[in-house]
């Protein structure tokens, strides 16, 4: 390349660089935009149940059944609140000051002492409604009835080779030892921070020089496609990799996450996924030539899919088989995944490997249909 | 082919795909150095994509186009350092300085060093915007961003110049330094292509090229369209009656092929080989006719074949309202502040019913401001104004009932059909059942709708356009007609059978006020408030205005010579 194309794109760079210094929009969406973001999901949403207000009706009243209501009582979050009748404890669900509530059969003291198992002495009840928080009633209900059941065994001679003992479950959540959401829902949610910074500020950059008549200015000063995609690229990859930096801080440093992972890996991750996203908002916004179709096609184009599609609010495997085969082309996904992988595992090539080849063949993809869909010319 | 022209077409065609009729259709033309050549012609006539074909930005479906000897569509390279295009909006960064645009402008076409410095120099003289390096191109007025359009358009010392319509959106003043910056720039080997929807700016020009929807209609120096009318251009003064009344009876005479109001006269142009004779058609008879010399637009309204009717078949379907002499607009130190800026300020005036009122003055004047408020689209930060016997700080919306309505550039529904557009406006002005079909059929009968009912507005003909917008302004029927620069960028019959509607409608007791900035439309005129700054400068009637400019040196200014002259005129 001969030189005056780059004191060209030099020029085109500088040009960038001052509109995005000058329009104080463009800078509080790269900054502030992930700022507010992280806090709402480090904060504001969570999968996790905090304190979960569980009744309890004890007709049996033995020293055993009187143990468990004491262990459901030092369970973590658990708030018991002690009924005096399976009605009203019903009414206290209804009424939503309940999340669950456990009832302990009569004779459940007897059973214990005898080991018979005649029928169902604990039931336990939770509020369907919300499916997750359910789930969780139960699972920590069923956990703290487990290890009820074991202090009583204990308490009556069973070692633990004993074969009463032979079907105790231990569960132990991996890469997230304390289960809590946020460790896997922040990394996720720099996602839609990339698709904003990346896809829609770009898409809306370009789209406004269409509107505005430079464009057809700059075409007849002879710029290339190549020094106007090189010329919006950089400094959208710049302002990308800022919201990515303070994304990751926020989640690091603020918000506890941990950070598995090398930082080379990270922004490896980061980068890739970036030149997907700015490809598309240049793609987009070459077709549109308009701001308000080029945000509305982003929106619906980036956007939701990164928010719905990309499993770091929904799980993908949950979701029908058709809309997993969707999901396995937006890129968010794999993003995601790499994403969460990085924080929680660490460097695991096995995951990242695959993860990063989609990743890379978006961004090569939409770049590189961007530029051969680039006219010099208006038509 | 010409050898000394700078650029040429030979039966340039151009057809956007499904659009109903090609932009471009068979144009021929050569482009001279030396000389300005103006492309005229009405908004959707064809002339920027001609321009824009010219600098390689848009390829033509058939014919050939050569710029210095190279084809722009292949050669964009070559021409890039001798080729200087100016679209329609400026194509400046309005985030960036006037310095900041010129630098990057600069580094595009590879001037730097000292050359670069030396043309800076000389261009920021020339503009007169030296002073303004570091304001943000956004904070310009309409004329220096047109002027720093221009200085960076000629960043490279471009051969030839494309200007795609650098009149618009400029007061008078700018306008006429910008034709004094384009005079200056002319020397042998260069050419320049300005073009205009402005007729007047025509006369200005060495050759012209005149285009009505993608044709040549015209083409060479705009003297030879002159010689078609010359000795056949009148102006009748002295009638008894008001100028529109005298118009509409001389037009009555077969042997007159057009005629528009003129200030206080009547402008006629004779058919060839017919004499006029006005006062056997019921004009009075102390009426004088005196020949005067033709203008572009005389030429072009020959050419077209003039005007068949100057009867307005809506003033016959309107009731006739009484006119008393009533104030029907008045204000009292109107005024509007935006933050710290006064848009209008203390504006006072009268408006009588069954006159036809203007507001004119350069943009950003306070003229759309005022024209906002008086419509109840906009509240007075204080003063007082009184509409149609309504107090607009109490009424607004009872006001707005008697208004009719017409926005810059026809505010239709593109989208919807004639039919669907009328009966959406009759709803917005709360008509229903019997009175809004009558409504709807009086309309398309005045404007003859009838075999494009089903037509999407977006499709039909600026014409027609033209006609629906009025229509939907007045199918309830106003006491007054707002009507915001309502015929600029439309073809002079357009303009014309817009002007005969509005004249017949304002002799039945109407009142129009008309926002411009187009001095062929401020002589339709009765009164004209020019306003500057936010201030009015002088009201009166077109001929008081420019007696009141009229100086030694120029005993009879037109109109835009007394725009110029008030406006400047330090006070």
């Amino acid at each position: 390349m001969s030189a005056a194309p780059l004191f060209r794109l030099a020029a085109l760079i500088k040009k960038e660089l001052l509109q995005i210094l000058r329009d104080p929009s463009t800078l509080i969406i790269a900054t502030l935009f992930p700022v507010l973001l992280m806090l709402i999901f480090g904060s504001g949403i969570s999968l996790d149940s905090t304190v979960v207000r569980l009744g309890v009706f004890d007709q049996d009243g033995s020293p055993p059944a009187r143990r468990l209501v004491e262990t459901y009582r030092h369970t973590p979050g658990f708030r018991v609140v002690e009924g005096k009748s399976t009605d009203e404890l019903s009414d206290l669900l209804r009424a939503g000051k309940l999340q669950g509530f456990v009832v302990l059969d009569q004779g459940l003291g007897r059973q214990v002492l005898t080991g018979s198992r005649v029928r169902p002495v604990v039931q336990i009840v939770t509020d369907g409604a919300e499916p997750n928080g359910a789930n969780f009633v139960a699972a920590y209900a069923q956990g703290a009835f487990a290890v009820w059941s074991e202090q009583e065994l204990a308490r009556r001679g069973y070692g633990p080779r004993s074969p009463a003992r032979a079907f105790s479950l231990e569960t132990r959540a991996w890469f997230n030892p304390s289960t809590k959401s946020r460790n896997s829902l922040l990394p996720g949610s720099v996602t839609l921070v990339m698709m904003v910074v990346g896809a829609l500020l770009t898409a809306l950059v370009v789209a406004r020089e269409w509107e505005r008549g430079t464009m057809e200015a700059l075409l007849t000063a002879g710029v290339s496609r190549f020094e106007l995609l090189v010329s919006k690229l950089i400094p959208y990859f710049l302002l990308g990799q800022v919201a990515f930096t303070i994304c990751v801080l926020m989640a690091h440093l603020y918000f506890d996450v941990p950070l598995r992972g090398s930082i080379g890996t990270l922004y490896l991750v980061g980068s890739t996924f970036l030149g997907g996203a700015l490809g598309m908002g240049l793609l987009i916004s070459t077709l549109m030539r308009n701001q308000y179709n080029a945000a509305q096609v982003t929106l619906n184009a980036a956007f939701l899919p990164g928010l719905m599609l990309s499993g770091f609010l929904f799980e993908i495997r949950s979701m029908p088989v058709a809309i997993q085969a969707v999901s396995s082309i937006i890129p968010a996904r794999y993003f995601v995944t790499a994403m969460q992988t990085v924080f929680q595992a660490g460097d695991v090539w096995s995951v990242l490997t695959p993860s990063l080849i989609g990743l890379g063949l978006a961004a090569v993809g939409f770049l590189g249909v961007t530029f051969f869909v680039t006219r010099r010319r208006l038509e | 082919m010409n050898s000394g022209a700078v650029a040429s077409t030979t039966a340039l065609s151009k057809q956007f795909p499904g659009a109903s009729r090609a932009a471009l259709s068979e144009v021929s033309l050569e482009i001279r150095p030396g000389v300005v050549t103006g492309l005229v012609g009405p908004d959707g006539a064809g002339k920027t994509t001609l321009l824009r074909i010219l600098a390689g930005l848009l390829l033509p479906t058939a014919g050939t186009v050569r710029v210095l000897g190279s084809d722009p569509g292949q050669d964009m390279e070559t021409l890039r350092s001798s080729l200087g295009y100016m679209p329609q909006k400026f194509g400046l960064y309005e985030d960036l300085t006037v310095a900041e645009n010129l630098n990057l402008y600069a580094e595009l076409k590879g001037l730097r060093g000292k050359a670069r410095a030396e043309t800076f120099e000389r261009l920021l003289t020339f503009t007169d915007l030296a002073r303004f390096t570091k304001r943000l191109a956004g904070q310009l007025s309409g004329g220096m961003k047109q002027k720093l359009g221009l200085a960076c358009t000629l960043l490279g010392t471009p051969k030839i110049l494309l200007l795609d319509e650098p009149g618009v959106g400029v007061d008078p003043v700018s306008r006429r330094e910008l034709w004094q910056m384009v005079r200056e720039l002319i020397t042998e080997g260069n050419a320049v292509v300005w073009s205009t929807a402005y007729l007047d700016e025509a006369e200005a020009c060495d050759d012209v090229v005149l285009l009505s929807e993608g044709n040549v209609l015209f083409k060479g120096p705009p003297r030879s369209l002159h010689a078609r009318v010359e000795g056949r251009v009148f102006l009748l003064d002295g009638a008894s009656e008001s100028p529109r009344a005298t118009l509409r009876k001389a037009r009555r005479d077969p042997a007159s092929l057009d005629g528009v109001v003129q200030g206080k006269s009547v402008r006629l142009i004779a058919r060839a080989g017919a004499t006029l004779e006005p006062t056997r058609h019921g004009v009075s008879s102390e009426a004088l006719l005196r020949r005067v010399a033709p203008r572009f637009e005389d030429g072009f309204i020959d050419l077209l074949g003039g005007v068949s009717s100057a009867e307005s078949a809506l003033a016959q379907a309107l009731a006739e309202r009484p006119r008393d002499g009533r104030v029907v607009i008045e204000t009292r130190a109107l005024t509007k502040k935006f933050g710290d800026f006064v848009a209008a300020d203390s504006i006072s005036l009268e408006v009588q019913r069954g006159e036809v009122f203007g507001l004119l003055g350069p943009n950003g004047a306070g003229k759309s401001t005022t024209f906002k408020m008086l419509c109840g689209l906009l509240a007075p930060t204080s003063g007082e104004a009184e509409v149609a016997g309504v107090d607009l700080r109490r009424g607004r919306a009872a006001a707005r009932q008697r208004l009719g309505y017409m926005a810059q550039k026809f505010s239709l529904y593109g989208h919807l059909s004639i039919a669907q557009n009328l009966e959406f406006f009759a709803g917005a002005y709360a008509l229903t059942g019997k009175t809004k079909k009558e409504a709807i059929e009086r309309l398309v009968a005045v404007f003859e709708f009838g075999h494009y009912l089903d037509t999407k507005a977006g499709e039909l003909p600026l014409g027609l356009k033209q006609r629906l917008a009025l229509a939907a302004a007045v199918l309830h029927g106003p006491e007054i007609l707002f009507l915001d620069e309502p015929t600029s960028g439309v073809d002079p019959l357009t303009r014309r059978e817009f002007w005969t509607h509005i004249n017949g409608i304002v002799e039945r007791g109407v009142t129009v006020l008309v926002t411009t900035h187009f001095m062929d439309e401020a002589e339709y005129c009765d009164r004209i408030a020019l306003i500057s700054q936010g201030k009015t400068l002088a009201i009166g009637t077109p001929d008081e205005l420019k007696a009141q400019a009229a100086t030694a040196e120029l005993p009879y200014p037109t109109m835009e010579e007394a725009f110029i002259g008030l406006v400047g005129r330090p006070s």
